[in-house]
């Protein structure tokens, strides 16, 4: 092993030039919002995962002895809402998208910083409403909303909620925006479109669907808002309005909202394979148009939601074969990333075990999503936890894998230190067991008919969601772990130096932690992306 | 006039990359936008295709005279609109002023035109909700659903333009001062964008709610 230089912190970078609260609250740097968006992810992921704890804890027993049963609609909605669109969505694309994406594509900045910080306050402004309307007594339509039970019938606070998730999409909306302009304009002399890393595909590909779906969305919400305050009967069927219209336009975001979530998760898996097997990715533009073509087909199969609700039999036909061809560039990225490692050298640190654990739990959520897309099996697995483990398999067991996998990846780059090794590596594999034990039991309970959004269930099903209850704990143990030696490694980690992994991003080039204008001169490309040289495969010797 | 090395922000290398940055986030926007008329639109397509006869004598409701002189007024802004910004290519100061607060003026007459015809609709009980009246309409209980589509879109049109009279008086301070010239007049230009788009959202609006049915020639 050849040992490299020790390293050193770089004396002024992003974290030091200025201390003061203001130069952090109102920072046009998009290292520093990346940092305030981790935190407030954070705090809603940890505010999400104690309504998780509360419905695990209900369903231990088959009786309804720890909530009342309004109380447990209201906690399995804020669940759903703090996670879906406080967490999920902008987890990775806010936290490392924004710290990233300049710095991959050897720019100063994404094209618009003050939008940037505007697009912080706003998702900031979205979170109070949710907040707030948590505080006053919660809501209890299910992160869906459907009408006209949100509309007429429900006692939360709808309102609030409901503008609280309009603003908070404007947040994603302008970020969507911001990162389209950045990977046209602002990328570095001789880093052309095939040239930039996986991960900017995929933030460019969960961007398109950002700006294409969240305005529906947001529409959608604010009739439901009016048709709640105002009766102007859109949703009502009391006044010929229709309710599965609201679905229709629900779904036409909210089930592209899925690939807002995984897609930029697949790209941390790119850079994690390719790095830690030294090797270029197996099919570069195959992964690449994945991507998009994942974008382009996630906007055409919302109908599948619909099967027992109205939809024509040949709309659902139709809904049905879109599904499955979704499938197809899914498939592509798994095999790819299995090809990368072929014959790689491959290192098993923590981000590789993530990234592993992404592919397990993401095939089998993507395969269980086949189940889902065919017509007849759905009728008898709607609304069961069949589904419930479905959507947790992609969307925990894909999205946060990433998350997590990227947090650790990218940590020497973000705070200049490593995280304890031996630590990383358990709580992975403690996320992944746990995970499992959570979700696996509820597809068995969901075919044998367990519905969702009951806390009150037969005897016969108690032994799967004790398992599940269990593996819950296992899975928040594994999460907190993480939460606190992070914490720790910001002042005792080891330095981390420019380039611990011998990875070849333009991330890599500069030092760590980043200076805040990202590069002392901007950086010029010469090579295609994940040409290892043997300088770089020497250094991990 | 402002330099351009005081227009150009840090982190872009020349002012020519900070334009076409701005120029495809304006029509990045403007997509998000359709999208977000799009929801409306397709409600009205829906209720529309569902309930042919309360719409169709629904929209005879609606003034075809006041909509039609708004129509002219919009038209007449894009114009005026699309001067400003000429002017500010070649640096006219006064002019562009003139052509901004002409655009304004046309704005404030169809705000105003748009408020006494939903003061109109006020006075009829035309208005969705428990107190809502159709005198004379065919399938009255759905017509409800036509003003519902009318007062959603014409009302998200209308929040377009009070915000786009909020910029505009941003922009008249701004050329006052002498802000915009040859070197640099972006803002206006992609303002510019966004007038254009909201007057386009209104000459979809416009038959949609006003001239569709209105012979009776149509049947659904």
């Amino acid at each position: 092993m050849i040992t490299a230089p020790s390293p050193v912190l770089t004396k002024k970078n992003y974290l030091n030039e200025a201390h003061s609260l203001k130069s952090w609250l109102l920072t046009k740097d998009h290292k520093r919002i990346g940092i305030l968006y981790l935190i407030s992810v954070t705090f809603f992921f940890m505010l999400g995962g104690l309504y998780a704890a509360m419905i695990r804890l209900e369903l231990m027993t088959p009786a309804g002895d720890l909530l009342e049963s309004n109380t447990y609609n209201k906690v399995f909605t804020m669940h759903g809402v703090l996670m879906v669109f406080l967490f999920l969505i902008p987890s990775i694309p806010a936290v490392l998208g924004n710290f990233l994406l300049p710095l991959m594509i050897g720019a100063k900045d994404v094209a618009f910083p003050r939008l940037n910080l505007l697009s912080y306050y706003v998702y900031l402004a979205g979170g109070l409403f949710i907040f707030t309307s948590l505080i006053l007594g919660g809501v209890d339509t299910g992160w869906t909303f459907y009408t006209p039970f949100s509309t007429s019938y429900s006692n939360g606070y709808v309102l609030t909620t409901g503008l609280g998730i309009f603003i908070a999409g404007f947040s994603s909306i302008l970020t969507g925006l911001n990162f389209i302009v950045t990977i046209h304009r602002m990328r570095a002399p001789g880093l052309t479109w095939f040239r930039l890393p996986l991960f900017v595909w995929a933030h460019y590909a969960t961007s398109m669907i950002q700006i294409l779906g969240t305005p529906v969305v947001a529409v959608t919400l604010f009739l439901v808002v009016l048709e709640r305050g105002l009766h102007i009967g859109f949703f009502d069927p009391a006044y010929g309005g229709d309710p599965v219209l609201f679905q229709h336009m629900f779904w036409f975001y909210s089930h592209p909202a899925v690939y807002i979530m995984i897609l930029p998760s697949m790209g941390v898996v790119s850079e994690i394979i390719s790095t830690f097997s030294s090797k270029k990715p197996f099919g570069y533009t195959f992964i690449a148009f994945s991507s998009l073509a994942i974008a382009v087909f996630g906007f055409l199969v919302w109908g599948h939601h619909l099967y027992v609700a109205s939809q024509s039999v040949y709309a659902g036909m139709v809904f049905s074969i879109l599904t499955y061809i979704v499938a197809i560039p899914s498939a592509i990225k798994i095999f790819n990333w299995l090809a990368t490692m072929y014959k790689g050298s491959v290192r098993i640190t923590t981000p590789m075990l993530y990234a592993f654990g992404f592919m397990g739990l993401f095939t089998i959520g993507g395969l269980t999503g086949l189940f889902l897309a065919s017509i007849g099996l759905d009728v008898h697995l709607t609304d069961t936890y069949f589904v419930v483990a479905h959507f947790h398999y992609v969307m925990v067991g894909g999205a946060i894998m990433g998350f997590l996998g990227g947090i650790h990846f990218w940590w020497p780059k973000i705070t200049g230190r490593m995280y304890p090794e031996g630590w990383s590596k358990l709580s992975a594999i403690m996320v992944f067991c746990g995970f499992n034990l959570t979700f696996f039991p509820q597809f068995l309970v969901g075919y044998m008919g367990m519905p969702r959004r009951y806390h009150v269930y037969p005897p016969e099903f108690q032994v799967f969601n004790v398992l599940s209850t269990a593996g819950a704990g296992l899975l928040g143990v594994g999460y907190f772990v993480p939460f606190i030696y992070l914490l720790w490694s910001l002042k005792y980690g080891k330095l981390a130096g420019d380039n611990p992994w011998g990875a070849t991003g333009l991330e890599w080039k500069t030092s760590s932690p980043p200076i805040h204008q990202n590069f002392e001169v901007t950086p010029v490309v010469t090579q295609e992306a994940y040409t290892y040289t043997t300088e770089e495969v020497a250094h991990i010797g | 006039m402002a330099s351009q090395s005081t227009a150009l922000q840090h982190h872009f290398e020349n002012a020519e990359q900070q334009k076409d940055a701005s120029t495809i986030g304006m029509w990045v926007f403007l997509v998000t936008e359709i999208m977000f008329f799009g929801g409306l639109f397709l409600a009205y397509m829906v209720y529309r295709q569902a309930y042919p006869a309360a719409f169709a004598s629904a929209s005879n409701k609606t003034d075809l005279w006041l909509g039609a002189a708004n129509t002219t007024v919009l038209i007449c802004s894009s114009l005026t609109m699309a001067l400003a910004v000429h002017y500010a290519s070649i640096g006219k100061k006064n002019l562009i002023v003139l052509f901004l607060v002409l655009t304004l003026l046309l704005g404030g007459t169809f705000l105003g035109v748009k408020s006494v015809e939903y003061h109109d609709k006020w006075v009829h009980h035309e208005i969705p909700g428990a107190n809502f009246e159709c005198e004379g309409c065919a399938d009255a209980q759905h017509a409800s659903l036509f003003f519902a589509c009318y007062f959603g879109m014409t009302g998200l049109h209308a929040t377009h333009m009070i915000i786009g009279i909020f910029i505009i008086l941003y922009l008249i301070v701004k050329a006052r001062k002498g802000d915009y010239g040859p070197e640099w007049h972006t803002p206006v230009e992609m303002f510019g964008l966004y007038w254009h788009f909201v007057d386009i959202v209104w000459i979809f609006l416009f038959p949609l709610l006003y001239l569709i049915d209105r012979s009776g020639g149509l049947k659904g």
